[in-house]
């Protein structure tokens, strides 16, 4: 298996994801928001600020030259992980569906956050059980998902929501975390796996999401 | 030349808590206000002559990428200018 973090100007998650994959022995490197994606299997998209948020969070970051290929890599069938502002950058290319808003009390969040698995059947949690309560660090201003009501409809039809917010910190519709899309190979989510790769930082429960990918490509 | 002037603002049916925010705001100085809404303003120089070409191109350049119709929504007004 192979992986690429996108490093765009004013990422700041990119190491992190980086280091997960590294250290659960994947095959892994930065791909700068000017240079071409290959025929990595994931291809991660982290948090941050990309391109200074201007306009709306994620909007400019759809222009990267990285990003040019992105539908065909997800017509393929290989992986997208958008985390935090991977998130809006997904949404705001339509691969998924729905948008960020302000969070409903105005503050920047950044606490730990229990998320309830929605969704195990995904290439991204196969790892986890239906209904099992992970804890996975916040940090964002603009993590509140808004869909309107047939979408949502459409989502709950479809299986497509991952993560649930056991505590809705933002204003989330339906306390929504983290959406796959119909095909299943696309994961937005504002949470940070990421972040809760070692009990030195304070929980480990990321490295189950990253460890389900492993497994995924392990059965391909 | 044609000047536009954009304003994106979120829809009606979208909570806009900065709103709300500055609405309490202005009622502490003593100031009521029915509603605040808070967008965005956007202004577009064009090498154009009429008003109608201006209009296709800002139309298609919100639809594009300066309007996310998920939840906002857009007006312009157009002034020629030198």
């Amino acid at each position: 298996m192979k992986a690429g973090v996108i490093v765009f100007p004013g990422s700041n998650c990119d190491i992190d994801a980086y280091k997960v994959l590294e250290r659960l022995n994947v095959e892994v490197k930065y791909i700068w928001h000017d240079e071409k994606i290959d025929d990595e299997d994931l291809i991660l998209l982290p948090g941050g600020f990309s391109y200074g948020d201007y306009l709306r969070c994620g909007a400019i970051a759809r222009f990267a030259r990285a990003l040019e290929n992105i539908n065909e890599h997800i017509e393929k069938g290989k992986l997208v992980l958008g985390i935090c502002n991977g998130f809006q950058i997904l949404t705001e290319l339509k691969a998924l569906p729905g948008a960020l808003l302000r969070n409903k009390n105005l503050n920047f969040i950044c606490s730990d956050c229990n998320l309830i698995v929605e969704n195990n059947a995904t290439p991204f949690t196969n790892l986890f059980n239906k209904g099992d309560v992970v804890n996975f660090p916040i940090a964002h201003g603009e993590g509140n998902y808004y869909i309107d009501d047939d979408g949502l409809k459409e989502l709950i039809k479809n299986n497509q929501i991952v993560f649930r917010y056991q505590n809705n910190p933002n204003g989330s519709v339906y306390d929504i975390a983290g959406i796959v899309n119909k095909k299943g190979n696309v994961l937005g989510m504002m949470p940070h796996p990421e972040r809760a790769q070692d009990k030195l930082l304070g929980c480990e429960d990321g490295l189950k999401l990253f460890n389900s990918i492993i497994a995924y490509f392990k059965e391909a | 030349m044609i000047k536009a002037y954009i304003d994106v603002t979120l829809k009606k049916s979208i909570l806009d808590p900065q709103g709300t925010a500055v609405k309490k705001g202005l009622e502490k100085l003593g100031l009521y206000a029915e509603d605040v809404r808070i967008g965005k303003h956007i202004e577009v120089v064009l090498r154009e002559d009429k008003i109608e070409a201006a209009r296709e191109k800002i139309d298609e350049m919100c639809r594009r990428l300066l309007v996310n119709f998920e939840v906002e929504t857009y007006s312009v007004r157009f002034e020629v200018i030198e």
